[in-house]
């Protein structure tokens, strides 16, 4: 039965869920187009970030402590993994990027197993946001959730005004253009895409923090996030973060109504056994044809950063 | 020490891997036959991905999906009573052709970052629609009885037969894969993967050729996976996922770009390695993470250069 | 034909923009023009880089575009390459209309070209260089088993050509590891395997020394009558050396256009290259 309200809460989720894809995508396409380096441990990161995020809240026994010692624990982490490997990638191939990050993940998925074990952590949602609220069409939306969206789009919001009006946006953008003027202007350039770098995966970081209640925290999860970002950036327009946050709540929205409405769909107009087979798959098919139509149509993305 | 001759070198590899199975047979050692038949299925198919990305330097972390075409087709057919292996081999190239030329169409019209995401999406779409195949097991996949059956010509339920079966496949592709590279295409391919902007200006259509390797490859990738499935009397999506196709690409990689033959090396050093370390520790991943990380940091160019055997023409030039 | 309006000539004296040529049909087009460009407009955003040019090739001339820094003489010779599109005008190839057609269309048909940045294929040998493009001119390319190198027709045709620009010695070398004058050289046997009748040259000259740039002239100067060639270019000796006639383009406008003596004569070109001191020698 496909009643508002189920059309409303899944829209929610989508955004929720396109939120959460956004801030896991920003850092990822501000690496890519200002360092035109192609970081799938990015991935790693997510995943390293959601793991602190639950141990140090329980070492610390609030929940928002743990989200938020996550947010250095990550950026140091980072900081040290672009210091010892991603410096060296810059100047090659993105092949050869692809693969030495594919291997940093086979290397923190096993570390994650080894120090935390393989059946990942639990975690629950803080008490004081776990109630639900009533929106129109009476269907009830957890406070969980909302919380997600609106911190995720306050820090958008954010994150956009320092990149265009701050100095380090500035620096950022200009690094992006040029950086050797960067470096001769006498900023030392290495250190800002270190920054850079350290800085996406501390937003990697609360997307996997904040999600930890809602999907279980395990090794590899942030393979198939890691799949999805590259969609989004691939759609939205490599390097540009308005770019990636509209397709990520498009992609959001797109894989929850997907999924939810698409069997329903199939089952009234196909015969049961189809449609079941269908159905689910459907859901993250479409996506991928998304992308495709979205990249034969505007090659560059729906919002392109540079004008060739 | 005299240099040997690349075709030299060649023949004898393929003679000494035609001589494994009666010697590991004689040392009652036939898991050895089931592993270096599975090396050589991916060898084949790190073979078929080296002669887009090595020869045409066009990067795919999408490969893989041509190993499930091709194990799914013969996977389906034999579970549905057609065992017949003339069908398996016709159809799974056919398809693996069909499957390249559809997606090869469609992610060429991009080029470098857009060109790589397209490929994963692609076998992204062909990984979750298997998924989506309850018949056939979805996310397990299946497994199933017997393997493609020729007749009277040969029996591949003979381990000892299947491998030399293989061993035929991957000697005529590594003939047509190096026909192919030296031939006036190879020598169009490798000018488009120099330089892709200068080829309009001789008058060439970069897209048609790169299109055509696509399709060749893809298609020697399908039978790869043809040859999969009668190994492993099994077959899942999970023969398609991106880290598959990233295991594909290492592969090539270990093994050097720069020669038909080197992806079977890599092949080879990529699964010892595998399985080796899964003999060490089962923390394995760890340490085959470490190695790879080291090896393209360091090791650029792979074993081929390392061997100092093969003579490397064309390397890559960043 | 072509259909346009006001449409100069090859102008004569400081009047760019009218005047007559001996051979023109009714529309004032010149019927001796192997590639001619009626109003070729192109802009970038708010800029407008090329505002309606026209221009004629005359079979055999070697005909120079200059113009102060900025004046889009690449992009206008990207868009007779068919690297850029233009937004509107159009570009005749004999009598035909080459406007949309894709550069390796227009290399098919004819028209060649070198780049301002020495572009070769760094990875192939020097006489694979040769070989692959006597091959595609040839429409050989999509062979798929005889190997390539035993192509003897066409290597011969191929070491030819490496043995007219002065590479025959390098022919085993990589491309990539030649110097940059010999990269020039093998980039003109490249365009030159293609049996171009018109060969578009960008900057031919630009990093050149003096030894090396003489060499080129040389070898520009023994082609000329047999190839039409257009020239972008920057170094005024190599263009009064070399040109027939001159074009002057400034902020995307053809100003003038003559023989070198008429061009360094003209009031208006001065002015453009040097400002307020118009009347300085």
């Amino acid at each position: 039965m496909i009643t508002p309200g189920l059309v409303l809460i899944q829209l929610l989720n989508g955004l929720q869920f396109g939120i959460t894809l956004f801030l896991f995508t920003a850092g990822l396409t501000l690496v890519l187009g200002i360092m035109n380096f192609m970081n799938l441990a990015h991935a790693s990161l997510y995943m390293v970030g959601a793991y602190y995020a639950v141990a140090l809240g329980s070492w610390a026994g609030y929940f928002v402590a743990g989200v938020l010692l996550a947010l250095p624990a990550t950026y140091v982490t980072a900081m040290a993994v672009e210091w010892l490997v991603f410096k060296n990638l810059y100047q090659r191939h993105h092949l050869d990027q692809v693969l030495v990050t594919f291997g940093l993940i086979m290397i923190f998925n096993e570390a994650v197993r080894m120090i935390w074990g393989t059946a990942g952590l639990y975690v629950t949602v803080p008490e004081f946001l776990s109630g639900t609220v009533r929106l129109g069409a009476g269907a009830l939306y957890p406070v969980y959730r909302v919380v997600i969206i609106v911190v995720g789009c306050a820090v958008a919001v954010g994150l956009y005004l320092v990149i265009r009006y701050s100095r380090i946006g500035m620096l950022v953008r200009a690094g992006a253009d040029k950086p050797e003027m960067v470096e001769a202007v006498g900023i030392d350039i290495r250190s800002l895409f270190r920054a850079v770098v350290a800085f996406g995966a501390a937003l990697a970081a609360l997307a996997g923090a904040l999600t930890g209640p809602l999907f279980s925290v395990e090794p590899g999860m942030g393979d198939s996030i890691l799949i999805l970002a590259l969609v989004t950036i691939v759609i939205g327009g490599i390097g540009s973060i308005r770019g990636s946050f509209f397709a990520a709540l498009i992609v959001g929205v797109v894989d929850a109504m997907g999924r939810t409405f698409l069997p329903k769909f199939f089952a009234s107009y196909l015969a049961p056994p189809v449609a079941d087979a269908m159905g689910p798959a459907t859901g993250s098919v479409l996506i991928y044809l998304l992308m495709i139509g979205i990249l034969l149509a505007k090659p560059e993305g729906l919002f392109p950063v540079k004008v060739r | 020490m005299a240099r040997v001759s690349p075709l030299q070198a060649a023949l004898a590899l393929f003679v000494v891997l035609a001589l494994v199975p009666p010697i590991a047979l004689a040392l009652h050692q036939p898991y050895y036959l089931t592993f270096l038949s599975r090396v050589m299925v991916f060898g084949l198919a790190a073979l078929s991905l080296n002669l887009i990305l090595g020869f045409g330097g066009m990067t795919s972390l999408g490969h893989a999906a041509f190993l499930g075409v091709g194990a799914y087709t013969v996977g389906i057919l034999i579970q549905n009573g057609i065992s017949n292996g003339f069908v398996h081999f016709g159809a799974a190239i056919v398809f693996g052709a069909i499957a390249a030329l559809v997606i090869g169409a469609v992610c060429l019209r991009t080029g470098g970052l857009s060109f790589i995401m397209l490929t994963l999406a692609s076998a992204q779409l062909l990984y979750f629609i298997t998924t989506g195949l309850k018949q056939y097991g979805g996310d397990d996949g299946f497994s199933f009885r017997g393997r493609s059956d020729f007749g009277a010509w040969l029996s591949l339920s003979d381990d000892a037969t299947l491998y030399w079966f293989i061993l035929t496949w991957l000697a005529l592709a590594t003939l047509i894969v190096h026909r192919t590279v030296h031939s006036r295409f190879g020598l169009a391919l490798r000018g488009i993967r120099s330089n892709e902007a200068r080829i309009a200006s001789v008058g060439l259509h970069a897209y048609r050729y790169k299109l055509a390797a696509f399709v060749l490859s893809g298609t020697i990738c399908a039978i790869a996976g043809a040859l999969l499935a009668n190994v492993a009397q099994f077959v899942s999506p999970s023969y398609m996922h991106w880290s598959r196709s990233a295991e594909l690409l290492l592969m090539v990689l270990l093994g050097g770009m720069a020669s038909v033959l080197g992806p079977l090396g890599g092949a080879a050093v990529f699964m010892i390695l595998e399985e080796g370390l899964g003999h060490l520790t089962t923390h394995w991943p760890l340490l085959m993470g470490l190695i790879l990380v080291l090896v393209v940091l360091y090791a650029r160019n792979g074993i081929a250069e390392l061997a100092g055997g093969l003579r490397g023409r064309a390397g890559i030039v960043r | 034909m072509i259909a346009s309006s006001a449409l100069p000539l090859p102008a004569r004296m400081n009047e760019p923009g009218s005047g007559t040529s001996a051979s023109s049909d009714a529309t004032g087009a010149d019927t001796a023009a192997v590639l001619s460009v009626r109003g070729l407009v192109k802009r970038y955003g708010g800029l407008v880089v090329t505002q309606g040019v026209d221009l004629d090739l005359r079979r055999g001339e070697v005909h120079a575009l200059v113009g102060p820094n900025g004046a889009g003489k690449t992009t206008l010779l990207g868009q007779l390459t068919g690297d850029v599109r233009p937004d509107a005008g159009h570009i005749y190839f004999g009598n035909r209309d080459i406007t949309a057609l894709p550069v390796h269309r227009r290399a098919r048909l004819g028209i060649g070209r070198s780049f301002q940045i020495t572009s070769v294929f760094a990875d192939l040998t020097v006489v694979e260089n040769a070989l692959l493009a006597v091959q595609a001119h040839a429409g050989q390319s999509f062979r798929f088993w005889q190997r390539a190198l035993d192509d003897t027709r066409h290597l011969a045709e191929a070491q030819a050509l490496l043995a007219h620009v002065g590479l025959a010695e390098q022919a085993d070398r990589l491309a990539g590891s030649m110097s940059h004058g010999e990269h020039r050289q093998l980039e003109i046997a490249i365009a030159l395997a293609g049996r171009p009748q018109v060969l578009l040259l960008d900057e031919p000259m630009a990093g050149m020394g003096i030894e090396d740039s003489a060499v080129l002239t040389r070898m520009l100067l023994a082609m000329k009558g047999t190839v039409s060639m257009l020239l972008v270019e920057h170094d005024m000796n190599a263009v009064f050396a070399l040109a027939d006639r001159i074009s002057v383009l400034v902020y995307g406008q053809r100003i003038a256009t003559g023989t070198p003596a008429e061009i360094r004569a003209d009031p208006q070109v001065r002015f453009a290259y040097l400002g307020d001191a118009e009347f300085a020698s």
